[in-house]
């Protein structure tokens, strides 16, 4: 059994803070930063990194593509 | 075991999404959320994995998304208000092996353009139409549109559209799917992940469907304009889901190819 991680960057000067993605995460890993971006939106940013499965959810939902997603699978060892 | 530091995860040979190579460096001028974003990136990632960025030409109408060729790194054109399908069957005509598209909003492709969209499509080119359905003029200001929902308050309706004096919204996917020059008409939408997955396949079969010469196809896309609407991406996205979808129901509605010219031959028609 192995369990999956994941991350994502987000490109922080790209995101116009639309919210679309916190809401299509299904494990709350996003969400928008307190700080603005040069443009002035509060651009999303990964809260709860340990949570993320790298289910791409946000990357396809965001209008901008400014979502990038990482996996990796780890071997979990049985005790 | 140590536990993976996200420094471990983010490396390139793990990356499983991110941005298509079709698409361009330059910023969207879209407003935040808008469905335009999501379709590009569809349109983008369908060619880049057909492996057709040489052949593909783009048709750009008038409205938000008239300069959709700063986005996507392929041939374009760009049309009158409305006369992209026009403009589409031309090149296509005088170069068959390229795949030919067009993506218009409502008030381009079901306004000023529904007499072009509904002779290309009668005429069974062999392009692909990408229709973004709206509800509203997005661009000039959040005018009322012949899609427009009735009750829907816009800049030109205030008190929400009237039938009387209005008319009905026009659900010219329907009216499209009627012509026997359709190969492939179906509705999406781009408000959940789920639905992006399916539009996309859809995008992807249009195109496939170009290569085969079958017909037109016709891709619907029912998306939100918060700044039109006038609230926020993810209030869009549940009001469109509340207002939209029970008019605008999503899925294939035609699926197959063009009519066989023989059906309406005058000798069939004789006997």
């Amino acid at each position: 059994m192995a369990k999956v991680k994941g991350a994502v960057v987000v490109d922080q000067e790209c995101c116009k803070g639309c919210n679309l993605c916190v809401v299509a995460c299904p494990e709350d890993v996003l969400a928008l930063h307190k700080e603005v971006n040069s443009k002035g939106y509060h651009y999303s940013h990964m809260v709860n990194p340990e949570n993320c499965i790298g289910c791409m959810n946000c990357g396809q939902v965001c209008p901008d593509s400014c979502i990038t997603v990482y996996r990796v699978k780890v071997p979990v060892a049985k005790d | 075991m140590a536990e993976l530091q996200i420094q471990d995860i983010i490396k390139p040979e793990n990356k499983v999404y991110g941005k298509s190579k079709i698409m361009t460096d330059t910023p969207l001028h879209y407003c935040y959320g808008c469905s335009h974003g999501v379709v590009h990136k569809l349109v983008a990632e369908v060619i880049e994995e057909l492996d057709i960025q040489e052949e593909t030409v783009g048709v750009a109408p008038v409205g938000c998304s008239v300069m959709m060729y700063n986005y996507l790194d392929i041939d374009w054109m760009e049309a009158a208000h409305g006369r992209a399908p026009a403009v589409a069957t031309g090149y296509k005509r005088v170069n068959p092996k390229k795949y030919v598209f067009s993506y218009q909003g409502d008030g381009d492709l079901a306004a000023i353009g529904t007499a072009e969209t509904m002779h290309a499509v009668n005429r069974g080119e062999n392009i692909v139409m990408i229709f973004i359905n709206n509800a509203i003029y997005g661009m000039t200001g959040g005018q009322m549109a012949p899609t427009t929902m009735i009750g829907q308050a816009t800049s030109t309706s205030p008190y929400g559209r009237n039938v009387d004096i209005n008319g009905y919204p026009l659900k010219i996917t329907e009216l499209v799917a009627h012509l026997p020059g359709a190969a492939y008409v179906t509705r999406q939408s781009v408000h959940t992940p789920a639905n992006v997955r399916k539009c996309k396949k859809a995008i992807k079969k249009a195109f496939e469907n170009s290569k085969k010469n079958i017909g037109t196809s016709f891709i619907e896309v029912v998306s939100t304009c918060n700044s039109g609407w006038k609230i926020d991406p993810v209030a869009a996205n549940k009001w469109m889901e509340e207002n939209m979808f029970p008019f605008y129901p999503l899925g294939d509605i035609k699926d197959g190819q063009r009519d066989s010219d023989e059906k309406y031959s005058v000798q069939k028609l004789k006997k």
